[in-house]
């Protein structure tokens, strides 16, 4: 996947580039609305993650000026979380909105919405051995047959896909599904890990407990 | 501030002060005139008495003749009952009646003089006139005088003065009853003002405009420049939250974010959490500064209220898809129950408010539960109620719940500041409408329920 | 020893004053105590004794010294300062003059206040009777002869009849009775047949007298067929006592002279306290409803005022105007003119 940030702030900028990388997106980053303009010029993306305070202008402004030839979905970053602001971005064509600072774990769920609700060319999958698991639709296809994973189960999976055969610990799923929520206790990702454990079992995917350690998937087919 | 007399009752003491001041006046005026017409009446009588007598004077055998009318001292007697003394002298020399009654400077011939004086140490009127009258070769001086005690004089203008101050009494009490009157009216603009202005909501800063008494122009000039200053210094204040959250927000996103890559790359166990710190610290930080920032909203655009005609239905519906992922992210289920609801408002002030509480019963929801937004209305009023499956209210008191800052006592661990529901009872506060806290009876398990009441259009 | 002198010489003028005084009656009664209630009258001592026995049941303790003059000497005394507490007189004109001249000490109650307005002046006299003056007959010496019925009727009764009446009628020697002085001045402003009756009379050789009892003994025992201006009082106590009945009070139609008996307190008073007493129950006498065993009427409106027309003889600072030396003696001169033209 492809993504554009128009974002003056370097620091956040970096990191989010960065934190995307990690997922194997391609980030292009434009600090003015005039790089991006070049951007857009230049290349074809999946998804735009717009600032709406830049230095050359209003990031609402520069939506409502290319919303009409503009084919891939927005998301406005705002500081400011005030209504009229979301409302204004809404009405000025962007597909959502999340306000600064967000959780990835948010951004990665608006993201996949918006692309899914609209539905264009953008695909995100990842093959787990013989399952291809779609990440927008939230399905897992296997020879013709398709089980559709709810919202959480979706984000449990990918983060076992995204690391295949690498022994993920409770903590790390816990800050990566719960966003660093302290009341949830590891035993929720037990339940959690079990509940999609038996889900994924007839698309013959395994999750393994490494005692002690965490948990591994295995992609490997077992029939 | 010094503590001072209503004015009301301050107007009413000087007026009735007035009145009184009239009163005595109007009194002290009575009597010297009653005094004044009393002694005229006495002055009228003595005259005529005297006049009576010296039309009896005559010459006779070159002496001169006079008699007491019997009706000279009757008439003096019909007037009162005051002592008489009278004295006839012919060129000095006494001819009758009482030789010490002091004498006085008569004028001319036939005119009557008065002169007020002592009488065995009584104060008597005196009367006097001289005739000339001829006697043999010359001409005789003849004067007549009759002296009367003022007693009676002094009865009747004392009876006079007593009336008078019986009706200068009676005109007091009728003037301070009428002060109160004209106190009370003279202040109603006043009155209606302060009610105009105390009617008004807590955030409505217009300019009041009334067709104010000149005396009171002052005053609404001053008043309604107050407000001017009051709702810039509101909408500076606001701009300064804007602000500030935009400059504290972008910094907090860095560093979470930079947090966030981090606790991908570190090892430790002890720097892991101290990273998950940071970063729930930086959530409960953009929390207040975002619910500070639509506090501040809600407070600027009470004071302007949109009244636009909108269905409430399908901007619950329009908020709820925005929360959608949110609440995905926990399984949370949102489910929108309700018919075409139209209400007039703003509509930013409404979102705001069913962001807010969703937003509450997203945060304090267990996982893999329903979240349901139910819209009943009638003819006069439309219920929107917002019910969870979470752990209710508690026992805390609406008030408590609301009041700015505070949280729930079942909040444990969850991060957010608590002006949702604040700012949630100030938008319904605006739109004419209340809001109301109660727990779901719809599952055993309880669950909170706000529920918002507002007029129906 | 120039106190001494002094106090001889007080002594001396006080009996003098006293001496001088005319009294024609004087009784003590005595109290059970040393206050002593000095009581200077006109009105004859039998008439007034019941008053005085009644004042000291109620104040025992005050005995009463009761003189009796005529009315000019009580006005003579008073006005020389003789020492009495209480002036009984039936001449108004004189005890107003009094009264007017100072001589009178102010007094009010409860009683008094009770009086009609009529019948007080000021706070210095009240009225305690209403008496009417009246002709008296004697009906032997009129046998045969209609009795008049107005001033009119008598005249011309007189008139035509000097042989019968000379010598025969009786009236007031006004120069000496104040009462006649005041009757006769009060004719003479009521009516001009006074004069002309006068005139009459005095061509009938008129007998004259100080006082209205000796009148009525006179009409009463043949020695008078008339007696004019003669106080109804004195002559109905008469008639009841008489039971011969040749005596017959006449009221004149035309008008009545109604006097009224007053008492006042003089300024030489020394027991103001039991004057006062006094003076509470003779007015509260005067006006009792009930004529009750009294000598002397009351000032009931149904008795003698009712009769008149006019109501009593007003008392007021008219009555001080034939008072005045030179009217009195124009008055007495015109009197005598009449009544004595022999």
């Amino acid at each position: 996947m492809r993504y554009l940030l128009i974002e003056d702030n370097v620091e956040l900028a970096d990191a989010v580039i960065k934190r995307l990388a990690l997922d194997g997106h391609a980030v292009d980053h434009a600090t003015t609305l005039a790089d991006a303009q070049d951007c857009l010029a230049g290349a074809t993306y999946d998804l735009i993650l717009l600032d709406v305070m830049l230095p050359d202008g209003d990031g609402r402004d520069f939506l409502a000026r290319n919303r009409a030839r503009l084919e891939t979905p927005v998301i406005v970053l705002t500081a400011r979380s005030q209504v009229s602001d979301r409302v204004g971005a809404l009405d000025q064509g962007a597909d959502d909105y999340i306000t600064k600072p967000f959780d990835f774990s948010e951004l990665e769920a608006r993201c996949r919405a918006v692309l899914r609700r609209r539905g264009g060319t953008a695909r995100n999958e990842i093959a787990l051995g013989p399952v291809s698991f779609d990440l927008l639709a939230g399905t897992l296809q296997r020879d013709g047959q398709t089980l559709e994973l709810r919202s959480r189960e979706i984000r449990l999976l990918e983060l076992f896909a995204r690391s295949p055969g690498q022994i993920l610990s409770k903590s790390h799923l816990m800050d990566r599904l719960f966003s660093y929520d302290t009341t949830v206790t590891e035993n929720a990702i037990e339940v959690y890990v079990g509940r999609l454990r038996r889900r994924i079992d007839q698309m013959g995917l395994r999750i393994e407990t490494v005692r002690g350690e965490g948990y591994r998937i295995e992609t490997g087919v077992n029939d | 501030m010094t503590k001072s007399q209503s004015i009301g009752r301050r107007l009413t003491l000087l007026l009735a002060a007035v009145a009184a001041v009239l009163s005595v006046l109007s009194w002290a005026m009575v009597t010297v005139l009653a005094r004044e017409a009393t002694q005229r009446t006495q002055d009228n009588v003595l005259a005529a008495s005297v006049t009576t007598i010296a039309e009896t004077l005559r010459s006779e055998q070159a002496e001169v003749r006079l008699e007491l009318p019997y009706a000279a001292f009757a008439m003096l007697g019909a007037i009162s009952q005051d002592l008489v003394f009278y004295r006839v002298t012919a060129n000095d020399r006494t001819l009758t009646g009482y030789d010490d009654l002091p004498s006085f400077e008569t004028g001319r011939q036939g005119q009557v003089m008065f002169h007020t004086a002592n009488y065995r140490s009584v104060p008597i009127r005196m009367a006097a006139t001289t005739r000339l009258i001829s006697v043999g070769d010359g001409q005789t001086q003849v004067t007549v005088t009759v002296a009367q005690t003022r007693d009676g004089v002094g009865a009747i203008a004392a009876d006079l003065s007593q009336l008078a101050a019986f009706f200068s009494l009676a005109f007091f009490a009728v003037a301070v009853g009428l002060s109160a009157v004209v106190a009370a009216t003279s202040l109603r603009p006043l009155n209606e003002i302060a009610a105009a202005v105390s009617r008004r909501g807590p955030s409505d800063l217009r300019p009041v405009q009334r067709n104010a008494p000149a005396e009171l122009a002052p005053l609404l000039t001053a008043l309604n420049r107050l407000m001017d200053r009051l709702r810039n210094s509101i909408r500076r204040s606001e701009d300064f939250i804007t602000e500030a959250a935009h400059r504290i927000r972008t910094p907090l996103a860095t560093v979470r974010a930079q947090a966030e890559i981090a606790l991908r790359t570190v090892q430790g166990d002890t720097e892991k959490d101290r990273l998950r710190q940071i970063i729930r610290a930086v959530d409960e930080s953009s929390r207040s500064a975002g619910q500070l920032l639509d506090h501040a909203t809600v407070a600027y655009r009470t004071e302007n209220l949109t009244q636009d005609r909108l269905d409430l239905s399908e901007l619950a519906a329009d908020t709820l898809a925005a929360m959608e992922p949110t609440a995905s992210m926990r399984d949370i289920r949102l489910r929108l129950d309700g018919e075409q609801a139209p209400v007039i408002g703003d509509p930013i002030l409404l979102e705001s408010a069913i962001r807010n509480v969703l937003d509450n019963a997203i945060k304090y929801s267990a996982e893999d539960t329903t979240v349901t937004l139910h819209i009943t209305c009638s003819d006069s009023e439309t219920h929107l109620t917002i019910c969870d499956e979470g752990p209710g209210f508690g026992d805390e008191s609406f008030d408590t719940l609301t009041e700015r800052f505070r949280r729930g006592p079942n909040t444990g661990g969850i991060v957010g500041s608590g002006l949702g529901l604040t700012i949630v009872a100030e938008v319904m506060a605006a739109h004419g409408g209340r809001i109301e806290l109660t727990t779901s009876t719809h599952n055993e398990r309880g669950g909170a329920c706000v529920c918002f009441t507002l007029p129906s259009a | 020893m120039r106190l001494l002198y002094l106090a001889f010489g007080l002594i001396l003028w006080t009996t003098s004053h006293a001496s001088a005084l005319d009294v024609e009656e004087h009784q003590y009664f005595p109290g059970s105590g040393a206050r002593v209630l000095k009581i200077l009258s006109t009105t004859d001592l039998a008439l007034f004794a019941p008053y005085v026995r009644a004042f000291q049941d109620i104040r025992p303790d005050i005995a009463v010294d009761y003189t009796v003059v005529s009315s000019s000497e009580l006005h003579r005394a008073i006005r020389d300062g003789a020492q009495f507490d209480l002036a009984i007189s039936s001449a108004m004109d004189l005890q107003l003059k009094l009264a007017n001249d100072g001589f009178a000490l102010p007094y009010w109650s409860d009683a008094v206040e009770k009086l009609p307005d009529w019948a007080r002046w000021r706070t210095l006299i009240f009225a305690i009777t209403a008496e009417s003056a009246v002709v008296v007959v004697n009906t032997d010496l009129f046998e045969g002869l209609d009795l008049p019925e107005t001033r009119q009727d008598l005249l011309a009764l007189l008139r035509d009849n000097p042989d019968r009446f000379a010598g025969a009628v009786g009236t007031y020697d006004v120069r000496v009775s104040g009462l006649g002085y005041l009757f006769a001045t009060q004719d003479d402003r009521a009516t001009d047949a006074f004069w002309r009756l006068n005139e009459v009379m005095g061509r009938l050789d008129p007998q004259l007298y100080c006082c209205s009892g000796q009148m009525i003994d006179d009409v009463d025992e043949g020695r008078l067929a008339l007696a004019y201006n003669v106080l109804d009082s004195y002559a109905v106590g008469r008639l009841a006592a008489d039971k011969g009945g040749r005596m017959q009070i006449l009221e004149m139609q035309d008008f009545t002279n109604v006097m009224l008996r007053t008492v006042l307190i003089p300024a030489t008073a020394q027991d103001i306290d039991a004057a006062g007493a006094m003076i509470d129950m003779l007015t509260t006498l005067g006006i009792r409803d009930q004529p009750g065993d009294w000598p002397l009427p009351s000032l009931s409106l149904s008795g003698p005022l009712e009769k008149s027309g006019f109501g009593p003889i007003r008392l007021g600072p008219a009555l001080m105007v034939y008072l005045d030396p030179l009217n009195r003696r124009n008055f007495l001169t015109e009197w005598e003119d009449a009544m004595e033209q022999r």
